[in-house]
């Protein structure tokens, strides 16, 4: 076990190395001088001296990455030439949405898949399982995008009950709060319902031909009984696995939510300072969300190589 | 194709899992119950090749221009004159959409021809070869495929301007690569080892021969379906971006910047039709690659092996 988690420790410093190289190399890419695509036209000499000197771009590539690289370490990933505020401070207010979507949207799949896949592992192949297979492999098929708009414009435009965009702080009130997250986390939990399905009802038609049910059959429990007290929990490892495994592609999903949201997460901040060209929060932004991904993706890994030994081998 | 954003990927382990604990594949309403291809993968490729045909020739069809902007016929529905009707620009939805999904189409399959003929060269070299050539190739798409694909790529696009069809093609590929890769290095060595090519090496068959006349034409079929999801995923991804606003710059239209156009300044409210059609159109398409891509891998039982 210890030899697998050394060697994925090793992996992931690697992985880390290469992403803030790549982050490191992104402002070579842009065209002409990089201190006015920074900091546009019309800013003073002073602050583009300023930025040289923090960018290191007048000395070697391998010592601009060390002075940018050390910069990084002490928290300073530059600041936002629009707003003047730094990146580090714009990532933790934009988190939290990030991480409330991913809950209430995961919190929505299994509300949904549990009871289609209890349903559905009862009768294996009938109509019931034949259809919610049908309807989980369309909602696979579909982009969280167009889920959106189409909820959007049933719900949203057609009957007034939900609010098309924005977002309440809970600070407004949790109701209002859940109320401006409940579309966009619907949207991001379909491609989720049709995983756990699969997964649960895979897991609950192995368990529901052991022996123990069969006994519990026999003592004469009622169905719901059984598959609530007896089977599923001995079903739901692999369901648990699956969205611990999920979380990573949840982040990088929520992103065009917010955007049709207009949900101020990490992945909206972003797209807006792509698209008003303020470099170093993009920059920083994309840094810390990419090792956060590969973070957690790392942390879930090891998290069920102690639960499940059999992962060490895959 | 774990980390693109999309759940092909994901499905792919569900399926493994489901051999694992001995539960058959669930069946749905359409499954084909004989051997063969059956009529679902026949009406999904020729949905397909249909769409395709229509792309490529779009500029020889009777179709308004895509970029005319009528204000005299704005926001008006589905009727003879314009068959989807027009958008907010008095522009005909049908033409913007058929070119649109040129876009689509050619991000789609050009990346993935690029991404197969890449993959496929280093996964059949890595899956027959084996030793430091497969350790150096295995742990270089470990590290691409940590990556979160969808962020690697809005920020490149970022700063890599302006956005062509190239660069977005070549952006695509990249990503891309790993994955299809690590499908064809698994296939390779599931074949690297039966007998007809051990037999053909003790007859003193040159390497270059057993992997193109030995391995190849059995590693195509899963190939084919690993890359027909690919297609799928490339096509979510450049109907994302172009969402953001992120894909091919204005005017030229593309599903997705369609569908964005259709959300803004009120138009769901005005005239749905306009996101509503592009929507459908992509999610026709999608739904009949990835029959496809099903069909094909149960056809030929196309295991992912140890992915």
């Amino acid at each position: 076990m210890s030899r697998y988690i050394g060697a994925r420790v090793v992996q992931l410093v690697f992985i880390i190395f290469f992403i803030s190289i790549v982050a490191f190399l992104l402002v070579h890419l842009l065209p002409g001088d990089p201190t006015i695509s920074i900091l546009g036209p019309n800013d003073t000499a002073q602050a583009r001296v300023e930025l040289l000197k923090q960018l290191g771009l007048n000395k070697s590539l391998p010592l601009q990455y060390w002075t940018w690289i050390s910069n990084v370490f002490h928290g300073n990933l530059g600041i936002s030439f629009l707003t003047h505020q730094t990146v580090s401070n714009a990532i933790g207010v934009a988190f939290p949405i990030d991480l409330e979507l991913i809950i209430v949207s995961q919190i929505l799949a299994f509300i949904v898949s549990i009871p289609l896949a209890l349903i559905a592992a009862l009768r294996p192949n009938r109509i019931f399982d034949r259809i919610a297979t049908t309807s989980t492999y369309a909602m696979l098929a579909v982009p969280t995008f167009v889920v959106a708009v189409i909820l959007v414009l049933l719900v949203a435009v057609k009957i007034h009950i939900f609010p098309a965009t924005g977002f309440n702080p809970i600070g407004q009130g949790l109701g209002s709060n859940l109320k401006s997250v409940l579309l966009p986390s619907i949207s991001l939990a379909v491609g989720s319902v049709a995983i756990y399905y699969r997964l649960l009802r895979a897991d609950m038609i192995a368990t529901l031909q052991e022996d123990f049910i069969t006994m519990a059959r026999a003592k004469g429990l009622s169905t719901p009984y059984i598959l609530l007290r007896h089977a599923l929990r001995p079903s739901s490892f692999a369901l648990l696995a699956g969205a611990g495994l999920s979380i990573g592609s949840l982040f990088t999903g929520a992103f065009v939510v917010e955007i049709l949201f207009q949900l101020p997460g990490i992945g909206f901040q972003l797209i807006q300072a792509i698209n008003s060209r303020d470099y170093l929060v993009v920059q920083g932004m994309a840094l810390v969300a990419a090792v956060a991904y590969v973070v957690i993706n790392f942390g879930v890994d090891v998290l069920f190589t102690f639960l499940d030994p059999r992962v060490r081998r895959g | 194709m774990v980390n693109l954003g999309t759940n092909s990927g994901a499905l792919e382990r569900v399926r493994e899992f489901e051999t694992a604990k001995g539960v058959a594949e669930p069946k749905t309403v359409l499954s084909a119950s004989r051997s063969g291809l059956g009529l679902v993968f026949w009406l999904s490729f020729g949905w397909v090749a249909f769409m395709i045909l229509l792309a490529i020739f779009a500029s020889l069809l009777p179709l308004k221009n895509p970029n005319f902007q009528d204000y005299t016929a704005v926001n008006i529905g589905p009727s003879v004159h314009h068959l989807l009707g027009t958008d907010d620009l008095g522009r005909d939805l049908l033409a913007r959409i058929i070119f649109g999904s040129r876009v689509s189409l050619i991000i789609g399959f050009a990346s993935v021809g690029l991404a197969l003929l890449v993959g496929g060269f280093f996964g059949l070299l890595a899956g027959y070869r084996g030793g430091w050539v497969d350790s150096i190739l295995n742990a270089g798409s470990l590290v691409v495929l940590a990556f979160p694909a969808l962020l690697a790529i809005l920020v490149i696009e970022a700063f890599w301007t302006p956005r062509t069809l190239l660069k977005l093609t070549i952006i695509f590929a990249v990503a891309g690569a790993p994955s299809l890769f690590r499908v064809i290095r698994a296939t390779t060595l599931s074949f690297a080892t039966r007998e007809f090519v051990v037999a053909a090496r003790t007859m003193g068959a040159t390497t270059r021969r057993i992997i193109f006349r030995e391995l190849l034409p059995n590693v195509i079929p899963a190939a084919v379906s690993f890359a027909l999801i690919g297609v799928a995923v490339a096509i979510i991804l450049e109907g994302s971006l172009a969402f953001l606003g992120l894909s091919i710059s204005l005017p030229t239209a593309s599903l997705g910047n369609i569908i964005n156009e259709g959300v803004q300044n009120n138009n769901l409210q005005l005239n749905a039709f306009i996101a509503l059609w592009p929507s459908l159109y992509i999610f026709i398409l999608l739904t009949a690659l990835n029959l496809m891509a099903d069909r094909l891998r149960t056809r030929f039982d196309v295991r992912a092996g140890n992915l």
